[in-house]
This record gives structure tokens, C-alpha cells and sequence, in this order.
């Protein structure tokens, strides 16, 4: 689903990625650790499209994407959630939400000066899908609330929610579980495997060990920017370069 | 109070509104507070193009009084000069203001927050340089006399004040219409999830470089239209148009009235230019009340008269629907859209 190969990204002096290879399979949960500054944000915005490679290659279904720009790929189905959710406080949830599935759509200026019937239709399913990413997330009883007023949880869901009304194949989670208690990172956990579920492909970058351990089918370690190791969770709990690699930086990982 | 704030939103108000604009020239004390009321709208309409690419897209704009100057001087030259007929100009000016839109905006639009900003500043001072030193255009300090009135093929007189009145209401009602439809519109919403970022509106399928364009284009031809109004009321254009302050001033408008609201550039400009009005007895003193009463409303109310209220009136009706159970929720469909359409 996922292949990346050789990527390598250069900041300046600095490889913030360096030579990783990876192949992520479809419907599986994906996930990246590493410590602080390992690469692993960057990682993503290659593949997101956000930075263009320095060298190397991403491939989603056999499709070359690392020239495309950020839209193009969000197009193609690759939907994403950033380590910081910045959503539109002063609205309301599905305001928020609407704009979502407006890649799906092809209304323009001259469909808004005559009020077309392609606008209408098109903004009734922008508003029918918002309303079932929102209810996917477990959230439909909060539509009207704005956003201003939800808990910092709320507002993780509320965010999945905005990348999977892009109808995405793929979903990049950036630290979904940052800041939120212990119950609600479980609750979390059950909503990012009913994406997996429901046929997504998944990828997480996380912190929390426990719930990485539990979820991942597959995890991919980064350090410096280089990929240390590869494996199913119990692969990498034994993997001797791992534990080094946290012991070594100090992280909390070892818990 | 939460009764009071419904009304003020609904479409009733709306209609109470335009009542008032259109006895207004019957109720005026003199033909000068009408044409005070016209310039007033010609600016509003002006605003409202700020407001696509500002308050809706969140591209600060600092050339914008440049596009309005720009409009203004295409309908004089080719009026005055060439003795084009009026409403072929008036188009040509819109035209001419999207086109030179097009073309800044695709230079412009690629630098991102301040230097945005700071880019579309210079442009406007270019704009305001070209028109007064390229004397065989626009005849440079001298300025353009001579300009045709609204053609009212044989009908009406928009030389005179009252009918020429109507006329900009005409205009300011048709681009109130248009920004209310678009920011409704899936288009609008385009428009605001950039605003929000770019990065999160990228990351939803969203095409900057074209959305921010289109946004660019509409504001410049709101811009020029306004601009061709006022060459035609005044008939007389000169290099003070594009004096880089209009900007500024129509910044102010806007802050004041609220930012991304409907009726936040009618509410700033409207009311701005009355209270200008009523203090030009202080001259230029006339800053010393002016510029604290406009500090003390950014600090205390951020987004504006309308954007303050609009907000307070989203909360007092999630709030009511909150106390009415949780089915009750949705029947507050259409309040969600106050935030943006009212
Ligand atoms: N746009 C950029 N320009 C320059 N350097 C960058 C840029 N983005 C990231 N870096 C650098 O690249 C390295 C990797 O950063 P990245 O954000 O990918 O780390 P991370 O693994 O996500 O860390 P964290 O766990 O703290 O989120 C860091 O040294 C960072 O300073
Ligand atoms: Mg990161």
C-alpha cells in the first residue's frame, strides 16, 4: 500500500530523514516511534507531500507521489492529522467538519453566482459526510457546538473526523494521544483500530508505549533520522538497538 | 436580549435595512448628506472585496486602495480620453482590475503572511507612483476631468445626487448578495479553511495557489467597480486616489465592523464614515477621539462590532439548544451558519 524507498530529507546540514526503506501494508496499524526529533513529523510531511524529498522515493499503490504537491496527495487519499489540532475555535464542530469532502467536489465561482444545482447537491454531500465522520469518531451529539467549548479529546476526535471526511485510503496521526488522560487515549486506541477496521491503512506516530504495544501490527523505529529496526510489537520490545536507542536518549520509553 | 439578538439576524432586519437605505435620501436633512451616504457605499462595497481576501481568505491585502485607484483611473481614461460610453468602461474598469489582480496575485500570493503583506504594501505604492508620474496615461498631477456619468439611457439623471444615490445602493446590494452566496458556498468555506492554515487546508485537498487567486481576483473587481462608481460621482480623478492611506482607512472599516462577517464592512464603513463626518469640525484634531475610541474597540472587541455579536449570539443559541436536551440540537441548523452568512 505504503513503499518508501532510500528516502532521504535534508534540512541545510541536518538529514531529519536518512535512507529509510518501509513498506506498510493495506488495512494494517502502522506505527512510528522514536525520541524527540527523530524525524518522524518529517516523515510524514514526505509523504503528505508537504516537503519534497531530498532523494528517495514514496509509492502509494504502486503510484510515485514524491513530486506531488500536499493537495494532490490528499487527493489521491491520503488523509492526515497534525502533532498540534488547529481547528476553527469560533465555529461550530460541523462548520468545522463541512469543508472536508470539498477535494471531492467541483463547484466553482460560476456554480456560486448561479446557484446550481451541482452546488446544492455537492454541499449537501460535503454536510452528509461531515455528519458521518462525525458520528464514526463518536461525536454526532456535539454538531452544533462550537469548537471553542469541547475538550482537548473532543478536539482529537474532531480532527479524525476532518481527515477522514477527505475519504481517505491512508491516515497519517501525528501524536494522536499528546495530551489527553490515560482513559480517554483507550478510547482513542478502539477508534484508531475501528479505522483499520473499516479498511484503512494507518499510520500513527506515538509516544505512549503501552498503547503502540497494543495496537500496532507493525512498528518502525527511527533515530537521527535512520531507521533502527522494524518488526511486530514483540520484535521490537527484545530488539537490543531499541533499548539503547531510548535508554541512551533518556525517554520515557522504557515504561 | 437573546430575542432581540435572533431578530437583529434575521432576515427580517435585512429588509428593515434596505427600507432605511432607500428613504434615506427622503429623510436626509440635504442633498450633501446624500452624497456622503453614496461615497459611504461606494466604499462599503470596496470593503467588501477587502473582506474576500482578508476577512474571508486571510490574506492581509495592502494594495487594495491601489485597485480601487486602478478602476477609478480605467473608467476616466477611457471615458474622458477615448469618449467611451459609460457602461462599457464601467465594465472594462471591473475587467481591468481582475487582470491586473490576476497578474499581482500570482506573484503576490506566493509569499506567505507578512511578506504577503509587506509585498502587496509596495505594490500599492508602485500603483500610486505609475499613476502619478506616467503623465501621458493618466495626467499625472493634474488628474482627469471630464468623466461620464452613469449612462441612464435617457431615463435618469445619475448626475444628480439622489438618483445617483440608488445607484450605488444598487451596487452595494448586489455585492452584499454576492459575498453573502459565496460565503455560504462551498467556495466560501474554501476560502475560510485557508484562512485557518494552510497547512490543514492543504492537507484536506485544497489548492492553495488557485484558491487564493480566485479570492485575490474577486476582491481587485470589487475594488475596481467601487472604484469606477466614485470617478463617476466625483468626475474627477486624481493621484490622491491611490494614496496608500485608503488602504489603511478601509483596514479600519473592517476591523471595526468585524473581519469575515457579512455585514461587518457595511456596519465599520457606514458607521466610520458618519463619525468622521460628525467630528470634521475638530480637523485634523479630529484623530485625538478617533484613534483611542478605535484602540479601545480592537482590544474589546477583536473581531469587530458584527463579529463580537455573531459570536456571542453562536453561543447563546448552542447554549439554548444545550437546555432543551440533546435531540433538541438539531434544530439549530441554521444558527450554525450566523457565524459566517448573517
Ligand atoms: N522545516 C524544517 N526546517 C528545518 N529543520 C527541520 C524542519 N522540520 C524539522 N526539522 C528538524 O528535523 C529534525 C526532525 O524533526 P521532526 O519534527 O521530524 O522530529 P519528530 O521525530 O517529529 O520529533 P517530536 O517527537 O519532537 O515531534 C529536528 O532536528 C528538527 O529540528
Ligand atoms: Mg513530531
Amino acid at each position: 500500500m505504503l513503499k518508501v524507498e532510500n528516502l532521504t530529507k535534508m534540512f541545510g546540514g541536518l538529514a531529519a530523514v536518512h535512507d529509510v526503506s518501509v513498506e506498510f501494508e493495506a488495512r494494517g496499524i502502522n506505527a512510528i516511534i522514536g525520541p524527540n526529533g527523530a524525524g518522524k513529523s518529517t516523515f510524514f510531511n514526505l509523504i503528505s507531500g508537504v516537503h519534497k524529498p531530498t532523494s528517495g522515493r514514496i509509492l502509494i499503490d504502486g503510484q510515485d507521489v514524491s513530486r506531488m504537491r500536499c493537495d494532490q496527495v490528499a487527493r489521491l487519499g491520503v488523509g492526515r492529522t497534525f502533532q498540534t489540532t488547529h481547528l476553527f475555535e469560533q465555529a461550530t464542530v460541523l462548520d468545522n467538519l463541512i469543508v472536508g469532502h470539498r477535494l471531492r467536489t467541483r463547484s466553482g465561482l460560476w456554480d456560486v453566482l448561479v446557484n446550481s444545482r451541482r452546488l446544492q447537491r455537492e454541499e449537501r454531500e460535503c454536510r452528509d459526510k461531515a455528519r458521518a465522520a462525525l458520528d464514526f469518531v463518536g461525536l454526532a451529539h456535539l454538531e452544533n457546538r462550537v469548537v471553542l467549548d469541547i475538550s482537548q479529546e473532543e478536539r482529537k476526535r474532531v480532527a479524525f473526523a476532518l481527515a477522514l471526511a477527505t475519504e481517505p485510503k491512508l491516515v497519517l496521526l501525528d501524536e494522536p494521544a499528546a495530551g489527553v488522560n490515560p482513559e480517554e487515549t483507550e478510547g482513542l486506541a478502539r477508534l484508531i483500530r475501528k479505522m483499520a477496521e473499516h479498511g484503512l491503512t494507518v499510520c500513527l506516530i506515538e509516544h505512549k508505549m503501552d498503547m503502540i504495544m497494543g495496537l500496532a501490527d507493525k512498528i518502525m523505529v527511527l533515530n537521527y533520522g535512520e531507521k533502527i529496526a522494524e518488526g511486530t510489537p514483540a520484535e521490537i520490545k527484545a530488539d537490543p538497538t531499541v533499548i539503547e536507542a531510548y535508554l541512551g536518549s533518556d525517554h520515557d520509553a522504557a515504561a | 436580549m437573546h430575542r432581540l439578538a435572533s431578530l437583529l439576524s434575521g432576515r427580517g432586519s435585512r429588509l428593515f435595512l434596505l427600507a432605511c437605505a432607500l428613504v434615506f435620501p427622503l429623510l436626509a436633512k440635504s442633498e450633501y448628506q446624500v452624497y456622503v451616504m453614496a461615497s459611504a457605499f461606494i466604499w462599503a462595497i470596496a470593503v467588501y472585496g477587502l473582506n474576500i481576501i482578508t476577512g474571508y481568505c486571510g490574506q492581509l491585502n495592502l494594495a487594495h486602495g491601489g485597485f480601487f485607484a486602478i478602476g477609478a483611473y480605467a473608467l476616466a481614461i477611457l471615458t474622458a480620453d477615448h469618449g467611451w460610453n459609460f457602461w462599457p468602461a464601467f465594465v472594462a474598469a471591473a475587467l481591468v482590475a481582475a487582470a491586473v489582480g490576476a497578474l499581482v496575485g500570482l506573484v503576490s500570493l506566493r509569499l506567505k503572511e507578512h511578506f504577503f503583506a509587506i509585498f502587496t504594501l509596495c505594490v500599492g505604492f508602485i500603483i500610486y507612483l505609475l499613476i502619478d508620474k506616467w503623465e501621458e496615461l493618466t495626467h499625472g498631477a493634474v488628474g482627469i476631468r471630464g468623466i461620464a456619468a452613469p449612462d441612464g439611457l435617457g431615463l435618469v439623471d445619475f448626475s444628480q445626487t439622489v438618483p445617483f444615490y440608488y445607484l450605488a445602493l444598487a451596487f452595494l446590494v448586489l455585492a452584499i448578495w454576492f459575498a453573502g452566496r459565496l460565503a455560504a458556498s462551498l467556495l466560501g468555506r474554501t476560502f475560510m479553511a485557508i484562512r485557518n492554515g494552510d497547512a490543514l487546508a492543504q492537507s484536506l485537498g485544497i489548492d492553495l495557489m488557485r484558491n487564493k487567486l480566485l479570492a485575490f481576483v474577486l476582491s481587485t473587481t470589487y475594488a475596481g467597480v467601487a472604484g469606477a462608481l466614485y470617478a463617476s460621482m466625483i468626475r474627477f480623478v486624481g493621484p490622491e486616489e491611490a494614496n496608500p492611506n485608503h488602504t489603511f482607512d478601509m483596514i479600519t472599516y473592517l476591523l471595526v465592523g468585524g473581519f469575515g462577517t457579512l455585514f461587518g464592512p457595511l456596519a465599520g464603513t457606514v458607521g466610520i464614515v458618519w463619525i468622521t463626518q460628525s467630528l470634521q469640525f475638530l480637523e485634523d484634531y479630529r484623530m485625538i477621539i478617533f484613534g483611542p475610541l478605535i484602540v479601545v474597540l480592537v482590544i474589546f472587541m477583536p473581531r469587530g462590532v458584527v463579529g463580537t455579536f455573531l459570536g456571542w449570539k453562536l453561543r447563546k443559541d448552542t447554549e439554548a439548544a444545550r437546555a432543551k436536551g440533546p435531540r433538541a440540537g438539531a434544530k439549530v441548523a441554521p444558527a450554525k451558519e450566523a457565524n459566517t452568512n448573517a
